[in-house]
Parts: structure tokens; C-alpha cells; sequence
């Protein structure tokens, strides 16, 4: 039990680190940011000494750097993740009144990856060389077909032609049909093939034929048996997963011209509105670390043997 | 697809495919000229949205451009991209992981760490941060992707010299008294390259795809330049009446990365010693 507490609280404090430092790169990266930003935030409007001096003042930009970082870093940890340039409003309620047609489109998508993951595994695994080679295939093209690709034929398709599925817009399920598949399948084809070979390595192992001599049908013996080995392996697709649906999203966002946190981040990197593209790294750093750390302490879990360790 | 794939994805035949059409693509970004005659950026509003046909062989776009002879030229403006940002990864990633390698126990921790967070944050995010400093553009969509790759060569060259400085033969230099600097560049740098073109050519086929990701949301080259991504942008306006000109940009990205994903698999099986 104590080491089990121990080893939360390890990686609980790896995955504090890893949030401040992406902290500090964002914040890194409004310092590198060439002009000024009092010249930014000014845009068309008259630039006169006591306008810069009203504006440095109001942005605590007249303060040294070292003070306006901890004062960042001070204000994240009370939640507080500033103030955009251009909106004039803060930015945690920017993106909070756009957090739901995103959070719709990465659940929806990665509940289809996950599936079709597990279709694709269960149906192909153990049936000789063919559904292999297909599955192999399936996977080769999920890595080199650029998800708005995918986006686009499945528009051509269903959209356009058929005339299925709205274009754009995110109003009710049947427009979410097309983005979650689009960005879904791609994540299906991979992860269905390390699950693939899981079932395969599994099902060749002594306690599946320990199984098949009680006589448990093949069916069985996957669902009950050798599914849970096959998950071990996909668990460190996690990082690689939570990667793809986030920055997939965005571009399957714009694509799809649904509202939401891509279109968000889109005009403010376009607009260079800073405070909000540093928020949204934060956010999505936060998501992934709390996505793996969860994860890390799943697996042991999952699997008893890493316990003692 | 898939049929091309099926058959790009067993050993012989696939790979000597896949070689055959990545060095099509070197005459495309050495000498476009000789694949398509027709001037990339030559606009014929009377003749736009043909379909393909005798003339313009993948049909015209929206204003009329041959689509066969943008993307031939498209292959110099993705593959320069890919190329450059690998390069930008490759190189980095080679100082920061000898650097971790062969520094102190506390140098290496605070430098593993930081590839851990680098590698956090989802390539395309990290993308858009550079963009959003540096503004659109060819050079700022290079630094994008070549920093968001950095990690996994850091990582991959960390690990290497981590077997490298144990080696008998590095021991050897020390007992022997030869400097620091001599013992890295003479012993320890040539044994760490070994696998680095292999991940580097699954690395570029990644970097064609963030590529033309980027372009597709505007941050790369600016219209008129025929790059994959940026005619993908503007083709989708154009679906409902003109597929081709979606499709042919589409399946030249696709193409390119499942040949660059196929070689750089044969490579690291022949490399790893396995038959593929």
C-alpha cells in the first residue's frame, strides 16, 4: 500500500513538473514574440507616450520580467488564464464558452478509434494471412493519409454527393458523424494493429491453450483472456493517442467549420493574440499529463506484475 | 488506396515501388519541367474546372492551372519542408542527446526532462506556437516541425550514447589518455549515427504530413505557390463541381508518405537485422 501511495505521489509531482514547463515555454514564447506587445495591443489606435504608459500600466508590463513571470505563474495557479489582446475578455471565459462542441468531437472520435480499434483487432487477429495483410494495410495508410485528407473524401462523399451529412456546423449528432470518423479512423488503423498483434502474441500463449482444453470457444477466450494482454501494449499508445485526437482536432475543426477551440486558436495565431494560444497550450498540456498520469496508474491495475516494482 | 498499399506493404516488390516512386519525386523537386510542361502559375479563367482529359491530363483548378503541373511543382515546396525541418531535428537532437549522454547525472536529468515535455505537447500545437512568434511562412512552418521532431532524435541519440560510452573501445580511448573532445567526435559520434537515418526517413514522412497540415490552415507558403497542402485549402471550395482538384493534391501527400513509411520500415528491419 505505501508504495503504491509513493509511487502516485512520484508521478503526480513529474506531471506538476512537466505542466510548469509548459507553462514557462508559453510564457517563453510571448517573450520571444519580435515587436512590442504594448505596439500590439495599441493595433490602429492612437499611439501617444501617455496611452503606452496608461496601457503598460494596466498590463503590468511596466514591472521587471522575473516579477510579471511569477505573477503568471501566480495566476495560473488560481486558474486565472489572462486576458486576451484583442476579445477583451478573459481568456479562461473565452475558452470555456467554446469547450463543448470540442470536448463533443475528441469523446466522439476517440470513442470511434477505440472501437473500431477493437473491431478491427477482435475480427482480424488469429485468421490467417489475409485479414492481416489488411489490417497491416489499413494501418500503413492510417499513418500516411493526413486526417483532413480523410476529412475531405468523406466529405466528397457523403456530403456532396450523397448528401447524408451536413457540410459544416456542429448542430446536433448527424453533424458529428463525419469529423469523429475523419478523425478517428486514422487512430483505429494504428491502434488496431498493436492490438492486433497483442491478441495474436496472446493467443498463442500457454494459459489460452489451458482455456481451449476446458473447452472455451475461440470467442471466449478472446473476450475473457486474451483481450486484457492485448491491452498492455496499446496503453503506451496513450501519449501518441491523446496527441493525435488534440491536434488532430483542430485541423478537423476548421475543416469541418465547426465551432470550438480550433477556430479559437486559428484566429488568435493569425491575430497573434498570445495570451490565448499560450492558454490553449496550457490546457492541452494539462489534459495530457492528467490523461497519462491516470493512465501510468492504471496500468499497474491492469497488470499485477508491475506492482512490486 | 488500399490496394496500393496492400501491395506497397509486402517486402520485395512494395519496397522496390515505393524506392522507384520517391525517386520520381527527386526529379520532381530537381527538374519539374521534365514531368509536367505547363507553367504551374499560368491562370485560364476560360478553361477553369475541366475535368481530366487530353491537354490537362488531372484536369484545371478554379482559375484554370494545369493541376498535373502544380503538383509536380507542389513536390519541391512539401518535400523542402520535410526535408529541412528533419534536418533542423536531426541536428538538434544530435547535440541535445550527446550533450545528456555524456554530461552529468543532473545535466542529462534536466535535459531528459525537458525532451519529456517538448514531447508533451502535440506536435501541432507546438506548431502553431512557433507560427504564432514568427508569423506564416516556409521558414516558420521549418522551425515548427523541426522543433515538435526534436524530441525523438534527443531521445534516440540519448539511449544510443548511453550503449556507445560503455563500449569496450571508448574505455579503451580513456585508458589511453586522449582528450574529451577527441574521444566524442572520433569514437563516440560515429557509433550513435547508426540509426538515425532509418527513424530520420519515417521522421520525414511525418514532417510531410504536418507540412501540408500546416499549409492547409494557412501558415505555410502563401497562394499562388502550388504547395500540397495549400491547393488541399483551396480545392475544398471547390468539391461539389471539381474533385480532381482536391484528389490530386491528396493522394500525392498520402503517396509520398506511404513510400517514405515503407522504405524507412525496410531500412529498420534490414537495420535491426530482422528479414522484413
Amino acid at each position: 500500500m505505501r508504495s503504491i501511495l509513493w509511487a502516485v505521489a512520484r508521478r503526480v509531482g513529474a506531471g506538476v513538473a512537466v505542466l510548469w514547463a509548459a507553462a514557462t515555454a508559453a510564457y517563453a514564447a510571448l517573450w520571444l514574440a519580435p515587436g512590442d506587445t504594448i505596439d500590439v495591443l495599441i493595433g490602429d489606435g492612437p499611439d501617444t507616450p501617455e496611452i503606452r504608459a496608461a496601457i503598460s500600466a494596466e498590463w503590468g508590463l511596466d514591472r521587471p520580467e522575473i516579477v510579471q513571470y511569477l505573477a503568471y505563474l501566480g495566476r495560473l495557479l488560481q486558474g486565472d488564464l489572462g486576458r486576451s489582446y484583442w476579445l477583451q475578455r478573459d481568456v479562461g471565459e473565452v475558452l470555456a464558452s467554446q469547450l463543448r462542441p470540442s470536448v463533443e468531437l475528441v469523446l466522439a472520435a476517440a470513442g470511434t478509434g477505440v472501437v473500431l480499434a477493437l473491431l478491427i483487432a477482435v475480427l482480424t487477429a488469429g485468421r490467417g494471412p489475409w485479414p492481416r495483410r489488411a489490417a497491416s494495410a489499413a494501418e500503413l495508410v492510417s499513418v500516411s493519409v493526413p486526417p483532413f485528407v480523410i476529412g475531405i473524401l468523406l466529405l466528397t462523399v457523403f456530403s456532396f454527393t450523397l448528401g447524408w451529412f451536413p457540410v459544416s456546423g456542429a448542430d446536433g449528432p448527424a453533424a458529428l458523424v463525419l469529423p469523429a470518423l475523419a478523425l478517428g479512423l486514422p487512430i483505429a488503423g494504428v491502434l488496431g494493429q498493436v492490438l492486433r498483434d497483442g491478441l495474436e502474441r496472446a493467443l498463442e500463449q500457454p494459459f489460452a491453450v489451458t482455456a481451449r482444453a476446458r473447452g472455451l470457444g475461440e470467442r471466449a477466450v478472446v473476450a475473457r483472456h486474451a483481450l486484457r494482454h492485448a491491452l498492455l501494449p496499446a496503453v503506451t499508445y496513450v501519449g501518441w493517442f491523446t496527441g493525435s485526437v488534440l491536434g488532430g482536432a483542430v485541423i478537423t475543426e476548421i475543416l469541418f467549420g465547426r465551432p470550438g477551440l480550433g477556430q479559437v486558436t486559428m484566429d488568435a495565431v493569425s491575430g497573434k493574440d498570445l495570451p490565448v494560444v499560450m492558454a490553449v497550450v496550457i490546457l492541452f498540456a494539462a489534459v495530457f499529463v492528467a490523461i497519462s498520469t491516470v493512465v501510468d496508474l492504471a496500468y499497474r491495475i491492469i497488470d499485477p506484475r508491475l506492482r512490486t516494482t | 488506396m488500399a490496394a496500393i498499399a496492400l501491395r506497397l506493404s509486402r517486402p520485395r516488390p512494395g519496397v522496390t515501388a515505393a524506392a522507384l516512386f520517391l525517386a520520381l519525386l527527386a526529379v520532381a523537386v530537381a527538374a519539374p519541367g521534365l514531368l509536367a510542361g505547363a507553367d504551374p502559375l499560368a491562370a485560364d479563367p476560360l478553361r477553369a474546372l475541366e475535368p481530366p482529359g487530353p491537354g490537362h491530363w488531372l484536369g484545371t483548378d478554379h482559375l484554370g492551372r494545369d493541376v498535373l503541373a502544380r503538383v509536380v511543382h507542389g513536390a519541391r515546396h512539401s518535400l523542402t519542408i520535410g526535408v529541412l525541418a528533419t534536418a533542423l531535428a536531426v541536428a538538434c537532437g544530435l547535440v541535445l542527446g550527446l550533450a545528456a549522454g555524456l554530461s552529468h547525472r543532473w545535466v542529462d536529468e534536466a535535459l531528459a526532462r525537458s525532451f519529456d515535455v517538448l514531447g508533451t505537447l502535440p506536435e501541432l500545437l507546438l506548431a502553431l506556437l512557433v507560427v504564432a512568434i514568427t508569423g506564416p511562412g516556409t521558414g516558420s512552418v521549418v522551425l515548427a516541425i523541426g522543433i515538435a521532431q526534436i524530441p525523438h532524435f534527443a531521445r534516440l541519440v540519448r539511449a544510443q550514447t548511453f550503449v556507445v560510452r560503455r563500449a569496450g573501445y571508448v574505455e579503451q580511448a580513456v585508458t589511453f589518455g586522449f582528450s574529451r573532445a577527441a574521444i566524442t567526435f572520433r569514437h563516440v559520434l560515429p557509433n550513435v549515427l547508426g540509426p538515425l537515418p532509418v527513424l530520420a526517413t519515417i521522421a520525414l514522412g511525418s514532417a510531410v504530413i504536418a507540412a501540408s497540415g500546416l499549409s492547409f490552415l494557412g501558415m505555410g507558403p502563401q497562394p499562388p505557390a502550388p504547395e500540397w497542402g495549400a491547393m488541399l485549402s483551396e480545392a475544398r471550395n471547390y468539391m461539389r463541381v471539381a474533385w480532381w482538384e482536391a484528389l490530386a493534391p491528396g493522394a500525392a501527400v498520402t503517396l509520398t508518405v506511404v513510400c517514405l513509411t515503407v522504405t524507412g520500415r525496410h531500412l529498420q528491419h534490414r537495420f535491426e537485422g530482422r528479414t522484413p
